[in-house]
């Protein structure tokens, strides 16, 4: 039986369980030994002219090797030259020209946590003084915050540039539009500002000898980092090595590297010393990407029946201080608008602008959540609109499983699904229909405690980069055990785990002789890395190809050592044994096979693309009380369909539903990133910053579905990002829910206590 | 004091943290800072036997005590802890970050109530974060340690 599909416990988790990770501030490697550690000086303002920089102070303090500055970066190559031809919002490219963002910043500040110094040390305790002694003249300016502010355009964040309005897109819609329907209901909404919070925040190390740069980072993509290395720094990328050690979490935040990380490897050059940077929590939180903080405007319309026959969907991203992903992510949104229904008439407009606020960037779903929760509100604005069960509507209006593939208005084809089932599959669950009995009792009794009910459905897309591709090689040894070289990139995932399972499947080859190898490009020249839920479609599938390729290779050499027809011959993969058909006495092992290989032994080199990316589907049932007093929400149950094709490890699956599912609940009730008016950020630690905890969140119920896809052959979609898209909108559903009986219709996330309260008082005022 | 039943002596500087003074001088990397506002619980060791932040325990204060590290859990054999074999068996980590601590801070909370319900697990972790798991197995794991705890006895 083949292991595919089975429990198996993880075989990273010996290591982090007894002696702990090995993070990059965990190295104790030799070419590290006398390592100074960075710390940066970072802008206290958010918008600001720098009018001097005194480093003397700092200089003299103990410990101090160096203090770098702008100044100090005469040895670096000039900007590549902005795109021929404008932006492509479809690349997740900085904007660059007069958008650009430079390493250290020069004569201007444009967010909080923008770096302007590093102070370099022997300790990191000698760091933190001596950095607040670099005197640093900031002549202030005045901030853009928020939406309006950008589009107000009274202040520019860019000399040279018209507005604060970065890209424009926008895909009108075909056919009749809302003159048809009986109803439009029309909404703002806000998606607000996160920080993804891995646990590990951002480090690096970096060591210049010889003409080689050896680069410890904590990223997603140790490949990408090179490349990035390599067109900062100038130079050719044989001459960088990159190794991710252990990465404690990423979420999408660590794709790649950004300038602080960069500039580690500059100043290593520049000192000749190797260096160390770990940076702080309250660094991380206004250091690294944020991610979402979108504004949406949806409008909906359709008939009194419930047939939804147009939506669009207006979008302002606030991409903050430096437009690192030119209009990707509200690109990406734009695509998935339409979400997982039927709708004849889609149209959508996007704008991206910047803001005196951290950076945005990729954070778990990318520009998919936001999509499903503006289409997912709408969907309950209208099914209230109308008096209509919101489930029913959804139900009435989802795309028809006899309609794959079906192509989206938005120009999305989604491979293959069959939404219906997940949606009834879902209230099965969850017992739709004694929970909505049960809210009519709570609200016939006037109970103070209400109850909500909320439903999402959605659809998202995987390795929307699937013609990138993944790699992967394979070596047989003759010791019969075999190595994995895959340029995929685990930061908790389990890919070691799963990886050895394909092998073991298709070879026969026990969990326990495989070894996996990934994050160093001395090793794994080429690959690209985990992002977009991509790994285990792109890169797992080209391990199974590689294994596919050595079975032929070995097929040949086995037929060849029994003088038999490589027709005759078989693998038994539970056992690993190669023999001629019906005759055990002629077994043989992996080892003996793979000694009777050549010069080059037995293995296979591959590179996986897919035709297009793959498109996961579920539907999510949040309950949810609300104290009508005080507005308190508690999630009490969390129901959910997430079907991302053929299962490969149930157990890692569901692991990433869970803290999908947890990070999703997040946003809907708790976490923001907050700024004053002047950019100051209020949200900068983590006593403040509402990192959600066990205490607020129930056990979940997953569900199982499986529709394969037929994009790659094992058939299997990405779950990484799936529970996060669920599960905030049908979270954010059931808050409403919970208290539309008493007129309110719609709340911004995170439907924080004071929110919720605030809306049921509007409400009854308004009555 | 006494580092995982080692005695461990350096002069360090007055303010020196106790989880630098486990990571730097004892060379004990498995305890891990996530962030400086004592939040994330991370860092949770044990000193003499009851879970502290050692992010906010000077090393100095630790002196003539006992701490005890993830690194110290499992027995002399290299037998796992109970807890540990219960979050491998319950996929109770992902990334590791917060996995020292979660452990340490695991091991406190059964020490002080064998059998706890889920609720108060949920609660007696509030104080270490998971960015990964969603504690949906971390919970599976405590509650199984307890179980496992209670079957033994």
């Amino acid at each position: 039986m083949s292991i595919l599909g089975t429990r198996v416990v993880r075989t990273e988790d010996p290591r982090l369980l007894t002696a702990g990770g090995t993070y990059v501030d965990d190295l104790r490697v030799p070419e590290l030994t006398g390592a100074a550690r960075v710390t940066f000086v970072r802008s206290p303002v958010g918008h600001a002219r720098i009018t001097g920089i005194d480093t003397s102070a700092a200089l003299a303090a103990p410990g101090v090797v160096a203090v770098l500055t702008s100044k100090d970066m005469d040895d670096l190559p000039p900007p590549p030259p902005p795109p021929e031809g404008g932006p492509n919002e479809a690349a997740p490219m900085p904007l660059g020209g007069p958008w650009s963002e430079p390493l250290l910043a020069v004569d201007r500040v444009r967010f909080v946590g923008e770096p302007v110094a590093m102070v370099l040390t022997d300790d990191s305790y000698q760091g933190e003084d001596a950095a607040e002694l670099v005197s640093v003249d900031y002549q202030p300016l005045p901030a853009v915050v928020g939406i309006d502010s950008a589009l107000a355009g009274q202040t520019l964040l860019f000399p040279g540039t018209e507005s604060n309005v970065a890209v424009t897109a926008a895909k009108p819609g075909e056919g009749g539009g809302f003159e048809a329907c009986d109803v439009v209901v029309e909404r703002t909404i806000e998606n607000q500002r996160l920080a993804p919070v891995p646990l590990e925040g951002r480090a690096a190390a970096a060591r210049w000898a010889d003409g080689k740069l050896t680069y410890w980072v904590s990223t997603q993509n140790a490949q990408i980092s090179r490349f990035i290395l390599a067109g900062a720094l100038g130079l050719a990328p044989p001459s960088i090595r990159v190794i991710t050690p252990d990465v404690g979490g990423g979420f999408g935040a660590k794709v790649g590297i950004d300038r602080d990380a960069i500039l580690v490897a500059w100043a290593a050059r520049r000192t000749g010393r190797p260096l160390r940077w770990v940076e702080t929590r309250s660094e991380n939180l206004v250091g690294m990407t944020h991610g979402r903080a979108q504004r949406h405007t949806v409008k909906i319309g359709g008939t009194r029946d419930g047939r939804i026959l147009a939506y669009r969907l207006d979008i302002v991203q606030d991409t903050g201080a430096y437009p690192r992903m030119t209009g990707f992510l509200a690109f990406l949104t734009s695509l998935m608008a339409a979400g997982p229904y039927d709708i004849g008439f889609v149209e959508t407009a996007a704008r991206t602008v910047v803001t005196n606020t951290t950076p945005i960037s990729a954070y778990r779903g990318a520009g998919r959540p936001e999509a499903t929760a503006a289409i997912e509100r709408a969907v309950d604005l209208f099914a209230a609109e109308i008096g209509m069960d919101p489930a029913e509507l959804r139900r009435k209006n989802l795309v028809p499983s006899d309609r794959f593939p079906f192509s989206s208005p938005c120009g999305a084809v989604y491979d293959s699904g069959d939404y219906v089932s997940a949606l009834d599959k879902v209230l099965a669950g969850a017992g739709y229909a004694e929970l909505r009995a049960e809210q009519a009792r709570r609200r016939e009794r006037g109970d103070v405690v209400q109850l909500g009910i909320g439903v999402s459905s959605y659809v998202e897309i995987t390795a929307a980069d699937a013609a990138a591709g993944e790699t992967a090689r394979l070596v047989v040894h003759s010791d019969g055990t075999a190595t994995v070289y895959t340029g995929s990139s685990a930061h908790g995932q389990g890919h070691h785990t799963a990886w050895a399972m394909l092998v073991q499947s298709d070879l026969g080859i026990p969990m326990a002789k495989v070894t996996v190898i990934h994050g160093d490009t001395d090793a794994v020249p080429e690959g690209v890395g985990t992002y977009a839920s991509r790994s285990l479609q792109l890169g797992g599938v080209a391990v199974h190809n590689a294994a596919l390729e050595v079975k032929d290779q070995a097929r040949r050499l086995a037929a060849d050592m029994m003088e038999a027809s490589e027709a005759d011959l078989e693998l038994d993969a539970d056992s690993g044994l190669w023999q001629v058909r019906g005759d055990p006495g002629t077994a043989r092992t992996w080892a003996q096979v793979a000694g009777h290989a050549g010069h080059d032994g037995l293995q296979a080199a591959v590179q996986f693309s897919e035709g297009q990316p793959t498109f996961p589907f579920g539907s999510h049932v949040a309950v949810a009380e609300v104290d009508t007093e005080t507005g308190k929400v508690t999630l009490v149950r969390h129901v959910t369909v997430d079907d991302a094709g053929t299962v490969v490890s149930p157990l890692l699956a569901e692991g990433q539903r869970h803290g999908g599912i947890a990070q999703g609940v997040a946003q809907a009730l708790l976490e923001e990133m907050v700024y004053d008016a002047d950019g100051n950020p209020l949200t900068g630690t983590l006593a403040d910053y509402a990192a959600i905890t066990a205490t607020e969140l129930p056990s979940f119920e997953l569900l199982d579905s499986e529709t394969p896809t037929t994009i790659n052959p094992l058939g299997v979609k990405g779950i990484g990002e799936a529970g996060t898209i669920g599960a905030t909108p049908a979270l954010q559903n059931a808050v409403i829910d919970a208290v539309s009986h008493l007129g309110v219709r719609h709340i911004d996330m995170p439907a924080t206590p004071a929110r919720v309260w605030a809306a049921i008082r509007e409400a009854r005022d308004s009555q | 004091m006494t580092v995982n039943g080692a005695a461990v002596g350096a002069e360090v500087a007055d303010r020196t943290l106790l989880v630098h003074f486990l990571r730097d001088v004892a060379g004990l990397t498995a305890t891990n800072v996530g962030c400086d506002t004592t939040s994330c619980g991370a860092c949770t060791v044990l000193l003499d036997g009851q879970s502290v932040k050692s992010c906010t325990v000077l090393a100095a204060q630790a002196d003539g005590h006992e701490v005890t590290t993830l690194e110290g859990l499992a027995d002399g054999d290299g037998e796992m802890h109970p807890v540990q074999r219960a979050f491998h068996a319950e996929h109770g980590l992902q990334c590791g970050f917060c996995t020292p601590g979660m452990v340490m801070a695991t091991v406190s909370l059964l020490a002080e109530n064998p059998s706890p319900t889920e609720e108060q697990v949920r609660t007696g972790l509030e104080g270490n974060l998971c960015r990964c798991t969603g504690y949906h197995n971390i919970v599976r794991a405590v509650l199984a340690a307890a179980g496992e705890g209670q079957a033994s006895r």
